[in-house]
């Protein structure tokens, strides 16, 4: 039931993505426990603009758990604590009264720094850019009930296609690998007739701009899979896996 | 070339060399369980191998995959402390479902290396080596390069050996209880249920192959003390 | 007075738009690489738009205020989409979902829109299809369907309770195709401030260009192009509290109303019965409950005022009370749609319930929304299967498990219908400028329908907009690529520059965030789900003061040529304390109750809306007409032809 927490908070400021950061410490007081996590942040940046100061820059936005736009490495976890939910979706009484709460951004090479726990994570889009969608122009497509899909693959590509890509899996991965996201993607569609036509390509063309842009090597550690707010299944890497080998074998 | 310049295709190269030396050790501790029964017997089959041509050719693609092995690993590693970035977490907790092996398979791979190194000395140096080169460095008591059963014993007797070689092989069973289930992973023979069935055929399968050669160890161990 | 001219193509309803694709002007293509094209805003209109105009061929420049096109807000959509398909062979027809659409919409809106809404939605369901969406299924391989409020059939397709998430992905990922194909060009973080005009050699003014801020950077930025389609969503925000992101605002809009587009019906905004309830005065945002959870909960208050005391006290246990001391209200009153009638009315009904002091929870503001029956209709299992994560996400939100007790929902502001106002093309009153999507006002009347957003949002998108465009780009193509060099963009971009440089110097004491709060509870007090017109006249005064108290106290910390997400949340206040007033202004004007908009004078005598077809079957057009002015009002009449216009009835 409600009731109120104070807590020390201590949290990653960084000017800029050549600069260097540095952890900031501040006392927060009597914050309700049916606070959520980032208006607890809303309430710390009243009282830093109050104070004159700059707000602690985070990115944000539905607060429902479904833009994948907050991120915030809290306590050692992406997303905080708390399983298969994100960071906006966190509320303070998962946090006891007189604790330290460590909040850091994203730490990746994939995935600068902008400004204090705030990423820049287009390299999402870029992979996305490579082939992570099927080739069709608008119009000009079959009746949607022309190709029957069973409930079970449609069930299994739905899992995969709930990735909201915040860039977690990365964040948890001592090996900076993006290779959660990537299956996912590759997975919905390798596992629908209609993304089928040009897996092979699609799964090549991901992958190799993954490895370009400096994601790490996937050793199977299943941190991702356990950080995931979506709680996406490693499986959809070893289909990735798959569809990758089978289309350099076929090459 | 796709095994070199894709990261799918590095892994490959791990799982594909590990699942060799999975298989060399499962056939080593076979042979070496026969010393549990005759030292005669596994002299045996020690001089069938000895430095015989099959067994230098077996002996060199050895060498290659585990060289393959270690140069990927560190390869495999440089890249991915790159990717990770300059700046670490300050606060890191490791999730319930992250076995600890799995974060740390380069040491553990270290330390089965340095085993190896020792495990050379004892054995290997004073085997095929010798018959390789033709030389006579042997322990006193040895019976020629492929007295084997000798060299087990006289090993094992000493108790600091039994400790290495007990660290050793504790290590190799972290090693392998990941890298058994992660080699189906990374070809991709893996799924949501098979994921959790390779990691529990694997844990029985590594157990078995360790306790095979502990059995050995701590066998002509307590032979040593009665 | 403007004459207005909405473009309604000739010919029976059903032929309209066939009529107007086959006689419309078309661009060839070796000329549409030569036409650019701004698109600002990524949702499900601004993608789907941005990647069909690439794939047609014209050069699309496409901007979004966030790190990635793939967070825009449509992705919080979570019922499903709507479409005339009629696989569940139900009797859905292109007609029937025509006809709930406008009545849905209290008869406020265009027939010819809405028909041609209802005609493109079947192609909608295939394009995504095709794109991968994955869709929710029968064991027969065919797609499932689930029915939605204000409607007695079975037309809404559905991805879990993840629909707006699934088919934003796919106009992303089709968005993503052009980037790669070199045909879109992405600006993310990267915010319009203002609408760029040129006239052309007639002396007439086009949108020709945005001026925008790099987020990241602080850079004021220009960019040109042959017309600007804005699909910037809509501005609920205004209330603060509402279940929009915390991004979401209707800058882009006012910034094209204040260069001359009509904002129409703004007061036509809806309110969402099924919200988490309001907990404190620290909450940022409010959480939307789907709709669907109304296809198998049943709400209620208690009967007896004693027990609704006892709740707000916290001295009884709802499981407590029995079934016959429950009052199911919209089973009650509603016989004919039950649990299910359309937002609006669930809403008003719930507000009705808690002014009479049946509100369910401490601040009386609350219903219940109950699943017990359905657990025990159907197994707590399969309860689980279809609103689990619902139920998960309500429990980590209350700390209340909903399979034990009823949840508490109480309404929000959800929607807007209102908009800039746009002709049969989606083109406003500038020419070259096009609004799409929540932003415009077209289809939706004075309520819009659950699952009918994403459905307008994609029609627009894909295949009404790419259309219609090219009406107006065909006479563009003789027309050179623009030089931002141009005088007209040094005067906007000085004049934004000023703006800045004027709220930067305020030096007040108070937060963005607290005077938008102020504004919030004006708007939700005074301009909420029951209006009068006193409370709108004491709206019009707190707007000034709110107003008054930006420019005198506000505090904008930092710098303003770097990131500084207080000035973008202070640009974005300004505009929402403009967007408030207009939306006071169209609430006095409009003397009847419709859909979302409720004049607490004009109810019949059992509390439903009265409208006034004979004094307001039009819409409200509002004209700017400079700083501190009020605007001017047009009207756009609303001629209904095909449809008999009647009271609402969800009784019978």
């Amino acid at each position: 039931m409600e009731k109120n927490i104070s807590f020390k908070l201590k949290i990653w400021r960084q000017r800029g993505p050549k600069e260097k950061g540095q952890f900031k410490v501040y006392e927060m007081k009597d914050i309700p426990t049916d606070t959520s996590f980032l208006e607890m942040l809303d309430i710390l940046n009243e009282q830093l603009i109050n104070a004159g100061e700059e707000p602690v820059v985070f990115d944000h936005d539905c607060r429902e758990g479904i833009c994948g736009m907050c991120s915030l490495y809290i306590n050692g976890h992406p997303h905080g604590p708390a399983t298969g939910a994100t960071t906006c979706q966190l509320y303070m009484r998962r946090f006891k009264d007189g604790e330290t709460i460590t909040v850091e951004p994203w730490r990746s090479a994939g995935f600068p720094v902008i400004r204090d726990l705030m990423v820049d994570r287009r390299a999402y889009d870029k992979i996305m850019q490579a082939g992570g969608y099927v080739s069709i122009n608008t119009g000009g497509v079959p009746d949607a009930n022309a190709i029957p899909i069973s409930k079970e693959k449609a069930d299994l590509a739905m899992d995969a296609a709930s990735c909201i890509g915040c860039g977690a899996c990365v964040a948890a991965c001592k090996n900076g690998s993006a290779m959660l996201f990537v299956s996912a993607k590759v997975s919905q569609l390798a596992l629908l007739p209609q993304g089928q036509v040009e897996a092979a390509r699609r799964a090549k063309a991901m992958l190799s701009k993954m490895d370009e842009l400096g994601f790490g090597n996937c050793t199977n550690t299943r941190a991702c899979e356990a950080e995931c707010p979506k709680c996406i299944s490693i499986s959809n890497i070893a289909r990735l896996n798959r569809e990758f080998i089978a289309a350099k074998l076929s090459d | 070339m796709w095994l070199i310049d894709s990261s799918i295709g590095r892994k490959v190269v791990m799982s594909v060399t590990g699942a060799a030396l999975i298989l060399f050790l499962t056939f080593h501790m076979a042979m070496n369980c026969v010393a549990l029964i005759s030292g005669e017997a596994y002299n045996v089959i020690c001089e069938f191998l000895g430095a015989n041509w099959y067994a230098l050719v077996g002996t060199a693609g050895l060498a290659v995959l585990m060289v393959l092995h270690f140069v990927f690993a560190f390869w495999l590693t440089i890249q991915n402390r790159k990717a990770r970035g300059n700046v670490r977490y300050a606060v890191s907790e490791r999730p319930k479902s992250v076995e600890w092996a799995s974060q740390n398979m380069l040491v553990l791979g270290i330390i089965v290396f340095v085993g190896l190194l020792v495990h050379f000395a004892n054995f290997w140096s004073k085997m095929q080596l010798q018959e390789i080169i033709h030389g006579t460095n042997f322990v006193a008591g040895q019976n020629g390069p492929t007295d084997g059963a000798f060299l087990i014993q006289y090993t094992f007797s000493q108790w600091y050996y039994v400790v290495v070689y007990t660290v050793w092989l504790a290590a190799l069973w972290f090693h392998l209880s990941h890298g058994f289930w992660s080699m189906f992973q990374t070809v991709g023979w893996s799924g949501s249920k098979w994921q959790r069935r390779w990691q529990v055929i694997g844990n029985i399968y590594v157990t078995l192959v360790i306790l095979g050669f502990l059995s050995v160890v701590y066998f002509y161990f307590f032979k040593s003390l009665c | 007075m403007a004459t207005i001219d909405s473009k309604i193509p000739e010919g029976p309803l059903a032929e309209k738009w066939s009529n107007y694709k086959a006689h419309q002007k078309l661009v060839n293509p070796a000329n549409k690489r030569k036409l650019d094209i701004i698109v600002v805003g990524s949702g499900l209109a601004g993608a789907s738009a941005a990647a069909t105009l690439g794939d047609l061929g014209f050069k699309v420049k496409c901007f979004c205020i966030q790190d990635s096109p793939r967070r825009a807000h449509s992705i919080a959509a979570q019922g499903g989409i709507n479409a005339a398909k009629n696989y569940q062979n139900d009797g859905d027809s292109v007609y029937r979902l025509f006809y709930d659409t406008i009545k849905g919409g209290d008869y406020r809106s265009r027939e010819a829109n809405v028909y041609r809404l209802a005609e493109v939605s079947n192609n909608i369901i295939d394009q995504c299809v095709a794109q991968g969406v994955p869709f929710a299924r029968e064991y027969g391989g065919t797609l499932a369907n689930r029915s939605f409020g204000g409607a007695q059939v079975s037309r809404t397709f559905y991805a879990r309770g993840q629909t707006g998430q699934q088919l934003l992905l796919g106009a992303y990922s089709a968005l993503s195709y052009q980037v790669h194909q070199g045909n879109v060009e992405l600006f993310t973080r990267c915010e319009m401030l203002d609408l760029v005009m040129i006239k052309d050699d007639e002396g007439k003014e086009r949108a020709r260009g945005i001026i925008y801020r790099d987020l990241v950077t602080g850079e004021i930025k220009r960019c040109s192009a042959h017309a600007v389609v804005i699909g910037t969503g809509g501005y609920g925000n205004t209330y603060f509290l509402s279940t929009n992101a915390m991004g979401s605002n209707g800058s882009a809009a006012m910034q094209c109303y204040r260069k001359g587009a009509w904002f129409a019906n703004p007061a036509f905004a809806q309110i969402h019965p099924t919200c988490i309830p309001v907990h404190g005065d620290k909450q940022s945002k409010l959480t939307l409950m789907s709709e669907s959870l109304r296809n198998d909960g049943r709400i209620w208050v208690p009967k007896k005022l004693e027990d609704a005391k006892k709740l707000q006290a916290g001295e009884l246990n709802p499981n407590d009370i029995p079934d016959e001391d429950r009052d199911f209200y919209l089973e009650r009153r509603y016989p004919a749609f039950g649990n299910l009638v359309p937002r609006d009315v669930a809403s008003r009904a719930a507000k009705e319930r808690c002014d009479k002091g049946y509100g369910v929870n401490n601040t009386g503001l609350a219903v219940f929304l109950d699943f017990k029956y359905a657990i025990q209709r159907l197994g707590k299992q399969a309860v689980a299967d279809k609103y689990g994560n619902l139920f998960d996400m309500c429990e980590e939100i209350t700390d209340v498990n909903p399979y034990e007790n009823p949840m508490m929902i109480f309404p929000a502001i959800h929607y807007t219908m209102g908009g800039i106002w746009v002709d049969y093309e989606l083109q406003t009153s500038i020419p070259g400028l096009f609004a799409i999507g929540e932003c415009n006002f077209s289809d939706h009347g004075a309520n819009r329908l659950g699952a009918s957003a994403l459905m307008q949002g994609l029609a627009d998108g894909y295949f009404v907009l790419p259309y219609t465009i090219q009406n107006y780009l065909a006479d563009q193509i003789q027309v050179p690529r623009f030089s931002t060099d141009l005088p007209e963009f040094d005067a906007a971009e000085k004049a934004v520059k000023e703006k800045i440089a004027k709220i930067m110097s305020i030096n007040g004491k108070r937060s963005v965030d607290s005077i938008h709060k102020e504004l919030g509870h004006i708007m939700w007090e005074y301009v909420g789900m029951g209006r009068t017109k006193e409370s709108l006249e004491t709206a019009l005064k707190k707007l000034d003061e709110v107003e008054k108290t930006f420019w005198s106290d506000l505090r904008v910390p930092g710098d303003a040529q770097t990131l500084n997400v207080e000035l973008e949340k202070a640009l974005r206040l300004l505009d929402f304390i403009e967007i408030g007033k207009l939306m006071a202004y169209d609430g006095l004007n409009r003397e009847e109750s419709c859909g979302g908009h409720f004049r607490e004078e004009h109810q019949t005598p059992e509390g439903e809306a009265l409208r006034h077809d004979d004094k307001f079957s039009y819409v409200a057009c509002w004209n700017y007409q400079g700083e501190g002015k009020a605007p001017e009002l047009l009207k756009e009449p609303l001629n209904y032809e095909y449809i008999k216009v009647q009271t609402r009835n969800y009784k019978n």
